[in-house]
């Protein structure tokens, strides 16, 4: 079972295999970007690329990566790290995949207004 | 607050400058860093920047940004406390402690004052209105900036380096600018006469107005600078007044804390003061009787002082031979060492070609060069530096010296380029950080770099003033076509094969998917990367036209959305316009949509349409279907594929118009519209030689003349111009249609992706081009054939497409949370 600070954002099917879209959270201020690898994983980032806060939802998925649309800077989906010589770090967020549906693990201030 | 006492001592800096955090970067990449606990000290409010880049972000091309060298994250990263708008006051030296401006006091164990330097302000009146300041640091740039906004008319005081580059600035900011200077020629101290005044006329060519032999009384003015008059009688009005007449080394606090100073805080070779426990570096110093104003001996002070403070009882700064360039776009100049003989014992040798505006002197001692001025072709800068810092013996060169390094070194006959096999390992290619060919050679192999940015990140060569950027690329040429696998430049780092392995692959083994090419070439990575992905999807598109499903997931956002990414997110919208018409629907429609959906920039582009900039995602599809409804198709200006056709009026109405260029580059526009190309192309359409469409610098120009049409290809008007290579004079219009069709198809299916026809021809040779589409009639033909097949395909507006529910997905974010 989710617990309380687990939500659910609808269906798998939402999602696009090898990409992804763009999850807008009022109270987090920030949006977020989920990801569907072509293994039909579920990853969850803050939508800004450490670089320039590119929108990294529009990005090129290739197995557990995705490149910046803005300047290419390619972005670990698992940890949010830059791959090196870049450096640089966006804000991971944990999903679960229950029952077909996505499950988004919102950090404290999201989850109690 | 009680703490367990750090073992470690504490290093205090003063002064978050290039050569004090220089220090620090060095500090932590040596062992003994671990017995420091660091704090900086920096009275302005910024991280530590690159100070040489002030030039290029007056100018224009940087932002403040993107000169910043170490952020905050990397103090955090390592530890390091950093205090920003708090200047150190005081230094005691008793209880090892020092004082800020805002009280606090910290103890130190060690301290290494970079203060850098103070411009230099002459006792004149009026320094202190509004309106005047100096050229040094971030504020002052901003102080610039902002009279550049509302405000026409500047005088820069100073014909120096620095002098200049702020005139260059303000010039390339709209302002209109003059510069006064009080010697007879510019740049004196690194110029000789006939250099400095050829620098004097290309730069008055330029628009600055120059007041040479000017010794400024004052600058006049009540609310703020009006204006600035001079010894002898000459007034020049001026709203803004940027001062840059020379540095004076920063040593107030040194001299508080009676340190030993004379022009700059004295320095033994080990960097350190008269306290053994106060250690200077920098601007701020002097060492045996020498100042510094450039950043390159400060590196070396930096590598010194870090060795020292980590226990290295040895090394010593020894001050060589510098070079000096100026950061003006289009300006080459270099100078090192003496400007001209000393006395008839000494020899001079110079070369000048006025009409080329070239300029070489160098001068000779005792079979030794010991000096070196280039004006308008520096490529030579390093290797006569090198030879003045090795006290190489000339004398078997010696006549052939001026003429240049390839020209010396291969006895009197000149190979094309630099010869980097030849060149030592030692030879300094980057002058700002000291990085020698074999550093950066070295770089490259081990670590398989490819581009001039990776480059750039792991030996800083050409990272900080980039004069030498020119040198570090084409070395990386040289270098990468040099490594394991010569000359074999591969798809990407997925895969052995190159482009045109896998191209001939696809055909002939009838390859029909992404996965049927990476598991036939045997692909490391078993779905591809951001750069392979796209040029296979691109390969399959073009061999397989009629049934390869295009894969939006391997294509750039801008190709999957089919509109421009903007930096903030948002996108651009640009409808074609056939050959450059456009009519009052068309317009109309455009105005509305811009009303409707609250578009906040229209501009007309380069191309000959009109860009809708700032439109949100999720409002695309709706601005479409209302440019639809008045007739508007996609431009494709997102696209690797046809983008623009630019015309100019042509015999329609012009009095010179030999042919109807209009109607022309209408007809080749909706030919050609909406086919897949391996990088963007751009057609265009004189009506005649006077060549108001530019055809001379696109990927297939037509120059219409009283015979018929001229057609040329291989022109690019970007980052590296290139004329077109004429192909052939034809006689109709319909011709000039089928070799168009031929000539883009053997691209379509020759070229490697991401090439564009510039770079495909210089490598393929003109003589091949024309093989295939002028010489063969029935190659011809099918070429074209086959062309036309593809668009059958291909064309199918995307915008359409999408209005009617295609990738739907794609415009709308996911449906908010209900509660989050
Ligand atoms: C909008 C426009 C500037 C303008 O406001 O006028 C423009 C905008 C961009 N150009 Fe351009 N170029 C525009 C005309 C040009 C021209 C002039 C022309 O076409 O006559 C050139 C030089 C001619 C040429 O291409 O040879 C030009 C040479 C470039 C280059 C350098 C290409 C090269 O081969 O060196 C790039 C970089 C690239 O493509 O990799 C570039 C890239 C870009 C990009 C796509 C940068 C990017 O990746 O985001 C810009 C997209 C902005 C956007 O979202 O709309 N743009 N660009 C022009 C669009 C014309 C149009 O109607 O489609
Ligand atoms: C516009 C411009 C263009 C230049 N172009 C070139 C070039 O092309 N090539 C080249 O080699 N050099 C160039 N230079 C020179 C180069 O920038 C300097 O040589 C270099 O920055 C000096 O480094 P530094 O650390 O000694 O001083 P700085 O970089 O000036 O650092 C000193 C820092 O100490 C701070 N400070 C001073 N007093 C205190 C205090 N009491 N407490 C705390 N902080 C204090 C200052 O605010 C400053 O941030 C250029 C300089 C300018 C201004
Ligand atoms: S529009 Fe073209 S020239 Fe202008 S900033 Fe963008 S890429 Fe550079
Ligand atoms: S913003 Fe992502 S690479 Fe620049």
């Amino acid at each position: 079972m989710a617990g309380a600070n687990w939500k659910n954002i609808g269906p798998l099917a939402n999602i696009p295999v090898q990409g992804a879209r763009r999850l807008c959270l009022k109270h987090m201020g920030r949006p977020v970007a989920v990801f569907r690898t072509s293994a039909n994983e579920i990853f969850a980032l803050v939508d800004e690329c450490p670089h320039k806060k590119g929108p990294l939802s529009e990005g090129i998925v290739a197995g557990r990566t995705v490149t910046c649309p803005l300047h290419s800077w390619v972005i670990g989906l698992e940890d949010g790290m830059a791959v090196a010589p870049d450096e640089g770090c966006a804000q991971s967020i944990s999903v679960r995949l229950i029952g077909g549906d996505i499950y988004i693990h919102l950090p404290e201030a999201a989850s109690a207004a | 607050m009680n703490m367990i006492a750090d073992p470690r001592k504490h290093l205090v800096v003063v002064g978050n400058g290039m050569a004090g955090m220089r220090t620090v970067e060095e500090l932590l990449k040596l062992e003994g860093a671990g017995r420091y606990r660091i704090t900086v000290f920096g009275a302005e409010p910024h991280p530590n920047y690159n100070r040489i880049m002030l030039s290029s972000v007056l100018a224009g091309d940087k932002t403040v940004d993107e000169i910043v060298i170490n952020p905050r994250e990397w103090y955090q990263q390592n530890g390091i406390g950093l205090v920003t708008g708090d200047a150190v006051a005081g230094i005691h030296r008793g209880d090892r402690s020092i004082a800020t401006a805002s009280g606090r006091v910290v103890p130190y164990d060690k301290l290494l004052i970079a203060t850098g330097s103070r411009p230099l302000a002459p006792p004149i009146p009026g320094l202190g209105l509004p309106g005047v300041c100096a050229f040094r640091d971030i504020a002052d740039v901003d102080k610039m900036l902002a009279a550049a906004r509302t405000h026409k008319r500047a005088v820069v005081i100073g014909g120096g380096l620095l002098g200049l580059e702020a005139a260059w600035g303000l010039k390339q900011r709209g302002m209109s600018v003059a510069l006064v200077h009080l010697m007879p020629t510019l740049m004196e101290r690194q110029l000789d006469a006939p250099s400095g005044q050829m620098l004097q006329r290309d730069l008055d060519r330029r628009g600055i107005a120059f007041f040479t032999n000017g010794q400024t009384e004052e600058i006049t003015g009540t609310e703020r600078a009006e204006g600035v008059q001079l010894a002898d009688g000459r007034f020049i009005p001026a709203d803004l007044v940027v001062l840059a007449i020379g540095i004076r080394p920063n040593i107030e606090l040194a001299k508080i804390a009676q340190l030993d100073v004379n022009r700059g805080i004295i320095v033994t070779d080990d960097m350190c003061t008269s306290d053994p426990d106060i250690f200077a570096v920098g601007e701020c110093v002097e060492h045996r009787g020498q100042t510094f104003g450039l950043v390159a001996p400060l590196w070396d002070q930096a590598k010194v002082c870090a060795a020292r403070l980590a226990g290295d009882g040895e090394a010593a700064f020894q001050s060589r031979a510098l070079a000096t360039s100026l950061k003006i776009t289009g300006i080459d100049v270099f100078s090192a060492g003496a400007l001209m003989a000393a006395d008839e014992s000494d020899d001079e040798i110079t070369l000048r070609d006025d009409a080329r505006g070239l300029y070489k002197k160098i001068v000779l001692r005792e079979s030794r060069l010991v000096g070196a001025v280039l004006y308008g072709d520096v490529g030579d800068g390093q290797w006569y530096l090198q030879l003045m810092r090795d006290k190489t013996d000339i004398g078997a060169l010696r006549e052939r010296l001026v003429f240049g390094r390839a020209f010396a070194e291969a006895g009197g006959i000149a190979p094309a380029g630099p010869d980097f096999a030849a060149m030592p390992d030692d030879m300094q290619i980057c002058g700002c950080n000291g990085v020698c060919k074999g550093v950066i050679v070295n770089a490259i192999r081990e670590k398989h770099l490819t581009s001039l940015s990776e480059v750039r990140a792991h030996t800083k060569a050409s990272a900080s003033c980039g004069q030498c950027t020119g040198q570090v690329e084409a070395l990386l040429a040289f270098a990468a076509g040099a490594a394991a696998r010569p000359a074999k430049r591969t798809v990407c780092d997925c895969t052995e094969a190159s482009h045109d392995e896998v191209r001939q692959g696809i055909r002939d083994q009838k390859l029909k998917s992404m996965d049927a090419v990476r598991a036939a070439f045997g692909w490391s990575k078993p779905e591809g990367c951001a750069k392979c992905r796209p040029a296979l999807n691109y390969y399959l598109l073009c061999a397989w036209p009629q049934e390869y499903r295009d894969d939006a997931r391997s294509r750039f956002v801008n190709e999957r959305v089919h509109a421009n990414i903007q930096k903030d997110g948002t996108y651009s919208v640009i409808p074609r316009m056939w050959g450059g018409l456009t009519s009052a629907k068309e317009l109309r429609a455009i105005a509305d949509v811009a009303d409707k959906f609250n578009i906040p920039t229209v501009k007309v582009t380069g191309g000959q349409r009109i860009d809708l900039l700032g439109v949100k995602k999720h409002d695309l599809p709706g601005v479409w279907d209302e440019l639809g409804k008045a007739g508007m198709v996609s431009g494709h200006a997102y696209a690797k594929g046809l983008r623009t056709v630019k015309t100019c009026v042509g015999s329609e109405w012009c009095r010179f118009g030999t042919q109807d260029s209009t109607g022309l580059g209408v007809k080749l526009e909706k030919m050609c519209w909406g086919s897949w190309t391996p990088h963007k192309v751009k057609l265009a359409v004189s009506g005649c030689p006077r060549n108001c469409a530019e055809a001379t610098i696109k990927d297939l120009g037509v120059v219409c003349v009283e015979a018929g049409y001229d057609i040329l290809v291989g022109g690019n008007g970007g980052v590296d111009v290139r004329v077109t290579d004429p192909l052939v004079r034809v006689a109709t219009e319909r011709e000039v249609l089928e070799l168009t069709g031929a000539f883009l198809q053997l691209y379509r299916e020759e070229a490697h992706y991401l090439e564009r026809t510039a770079p495909w021809i210089a490598r393929v040779g003109i003589a091949y081009v024309k093989k295939r589409v002028v010489e063969d009639a029935d190659g011809r033909a099918a070429l074209h054939a086959r062309f036309l097949d593809s668009q059958r395909f291909a064309q199918i507006d995307p915008w359409t497409e999408r209005v009617m529910g295609v990738d739907a997905y794609e415009f709308a974010p996911l449906p908010e949370l209900a509660g989050a």
